[in-house]
């Protein structure tokens, strides 16, 4: 346990590392700068200006410097935003993504698992078949596509919900952007669910357990479920990645305050220290949530050996 | 591959539809546009915001400029289409390579290879690729070249686990004994042997990239007007959501189709092709 912990962090900072050098090498070979606006700028000024922020300095000092600050946990302050560091413009717009794609995971996860279980369990019937097309068409149906449908329908027809915009700790304001956002992985934890669920009910165990006469809701939850959820669990590491990035769509959708429109216009502005400070973030959740996937998954399943 | 795995696929009624549904959105995306009278770049100030109707030929309507919605969704599953195949075949040939050669040298090369695969699926891809179009915007090839580069991840993990134990059979010991050198081995014992699976991985790659590209012309990083795919006419829907929801309608729906059927197609052949689960 302690040496699997060791290698994977071990393995996480050169991760980290190739993340933040491919991000500075694509920004800086981009034609353009952050301070090239419509206006040409008095040398001086432009000079002043990057000095301040040591973009006249060699290429690879601005790396060894970028480096050295982030090992720090300082992602550096934002060309766009004047005054404005990167951690602080993070700080702002990530309780909004945690909030959404926390909600998010935990709805595919959870309505994910019992109707792929459900469909298993009356397998080839029309409840099967009805739950597979819609899960088959949430694959399908691309997060950009879903959400504007979403707003459409409950938003402007109905006027059940508000179509947009954020206010803290409102369940309104959350329900479409948090349902959008889940159901592309709901439908992906469904059918992962079916097909391992179906698995599992072959098992002679679960025939076992039949012939002792146990009902079947005790053979389902007690003996089905963990093994069943195995493939999901693994699948949570990539979900997460989709739920990280599919949230900056959302937020263009929705107009959400996260990080996901800061990186948006940083990357339209080369705003390199914000894109940078983002990827690098998504990076290391990526890593963790990886790593979580993988503990859980060693203890569903005592078989699983931690290397 | 042939034969029976044709058959298996053939009563797979599901993935058989889904076929039969490409070939007529293929051949209608090709079709369309040639035989049309409109033009998917040229404004038509008298025929603004035009609901779809039979009559006067604009069946899906017009846009905002007054072109006509058919043609030019017709054109969006056009570019789509192209990047889909062409960015799945770059993702397939580096992920087919990169696993049968990491899994028949084996050892140190093999864990240095996966390691790097590895470190590579913590990567932040669609920001990287948001990026990589910002950069490439003006130039559409490198866009689906950098999609297909990093979406090769999957199929060289499925081609190494293969791989493994497609090297203990008999037929790679005795080319072995022939003297057959390490890459005529790979390539012409190998990766025969592979294509089942590499097309099944092929056919669910294309949707993803399909997703991918739209997902890049829906934040305008991906191809630049007049031109249209799939993508940006969605987001050109969106604008226009309000006020004229058939522009939205036409184009999700046609993108919704093409992913449902390649979908329904590559969980069919795999259904046909690998003998290991079926009847599940």
């Amino acid at each position: 346990m302690a040496t699997f912990l060791l290698r994977r962090l071990l393995i996480a900072i050169p991760t980290l590392l190739i993340i933040a050098t491919l991000a500075f090498v694509l920004l800086r070979v981009t034609p353009g700068g952050p301070f090239d606006g419509d206006k040409p700028m008095i040398p001086e000024i432009r000079r002043s200006i990057e000095a301040r922020y040591h973009l006249d300095q060699p290429l690879w000092q601005q790396y060894l410097r970028y480096l050295g600050d982030l090992a720090h946990g300082d992602l550096g302050p934002s060309f766009q935003y004047r005054n404005t560091s990167v951690n602080e413009l993070i700080a702002q717009g990530l309780p909004v993504d945690i909030a959404i794609g926390g909600s998010a995971l935990l709805l595919a996860l959870l309505l994910g698992c019992a109707i792929g279980m459900l469909a298993a369990v009356r397998r080839n019937t029309w409840l099967d078949r009805l739950g597979m097309s819609i899960a088959m068409l949430g694959i399908s149906l691309p997060v950009f596509v879903i959400a504007p449908v979403l707003i459409l329908v409950f938003a402007i027809q109905l006027r059940w919900l508000p179509p947009g915009d954020w206010v803290a700790g409102s369940w309104r304001h959350m329900l479409l952007p948090v349902i959008a956002l889940a159901f592309p992985y709901l439908a992906s934890i469904a059918r992962l669910m079916r097909a391992s669920t179906l698995e599992v009910l072959a098992s002679p165990w679960i025939r076992a357990a039949r012939a002792r006469g146990l009902p079947t809701h005790t053979i389902l939850l007690k003996h089905a479920l963990r093994p069943a959820l195995l493939p999901v669990i693994a699948f949570l590491g990539p979900a997460f990645a989709g739920v990280v990035t599919g949230s900056i769509i959302i937020e263009t959708v929705f107009g959400l305050p996260g990080i996901g429109r800061y990186f948006i216009t940083g990357a339209l502005n080369r705003d390199y220290t914000v894109v940078m400070g983002v990827t690098v973030l998504y990076g290391a959740l990526i890593i963790v949530f990886n790593l979580l996937a993988d503990l859980c998954q060693a203890w569903l399943d005592p078989r699983v050996r931690l290397r | 591959m042939k034969g029976e795995g044709w058959m298996r696929l053939r009563r797979h009624r599901a993935a058989m539809l889904s076929l039969w549904m490409l070939g007529l959105v293929v051949l209608a995306a090709l079709l369309v546009p040639l035989f049309s009278p409109y033009h998917y770049a040229v404004p038509d100030w008298d025929a603004i915001f035009g609901e779809p109707r039979w009559q006067g030929g604009h069946v899906f309507g017009t846009d905002n400029l007054g072109r006509d919605m058919l043609v030019r969704v017709m054109w969006g599953c056009r570019i789509s289409l192209l990047v889909g195949v062409l960015a799945s075949l770059v993702s397939v040939l580096i992920g087919v390579m990169w696993g049968a050669t990491a899994g028949y040298v084996g050892g140190r090369l093999d864990s240095t290879m996966m390691r790097l695969v590895d470190i590579l699926y913590s990567v932040p891809f669609i920001p990287l690729v948001i990026v990589l179009s910002v950069l490439f915007g003006r130039n559409f090839l490198l866009v689906f070249v950098a999609i297909g580069a990093v979406s090769w991840l999957d199929i060289a993990r499925i081609v190494r686990s293969q791989t493994l134990s497609l090297k203990q059979r008999e037929f790679i010991e005795a080319a072995h004994a022939l003297g057959v050198r390490t890459p005529t081995m790979i390539f012409r014992h190998l990766v025969p042997n592979l294509l089942g699976i590499v097309v099944v991985c092929a056919t669910l790659t294309i949707p993803a990239v399909i997703l991918f590209e739209a997902l890049l012309s829906f934040l305008g990083l991906g191809v630049h007007p007049p031109l249209a795919s799939l993508g940006s006419l969605v987001a050109e829907g969106v604008v226009n959501l309000q006020s004229h929801p058939y522009m939205l309608i036409s184009p999700a729906v046609l993108l919704a189709l093409i992913i449902y059927c390649c979908n329904y197609l590559g969980d069919g052949l795999r259904d046909a092709l690998d003998p290991r689960d079926r009847g599940a």
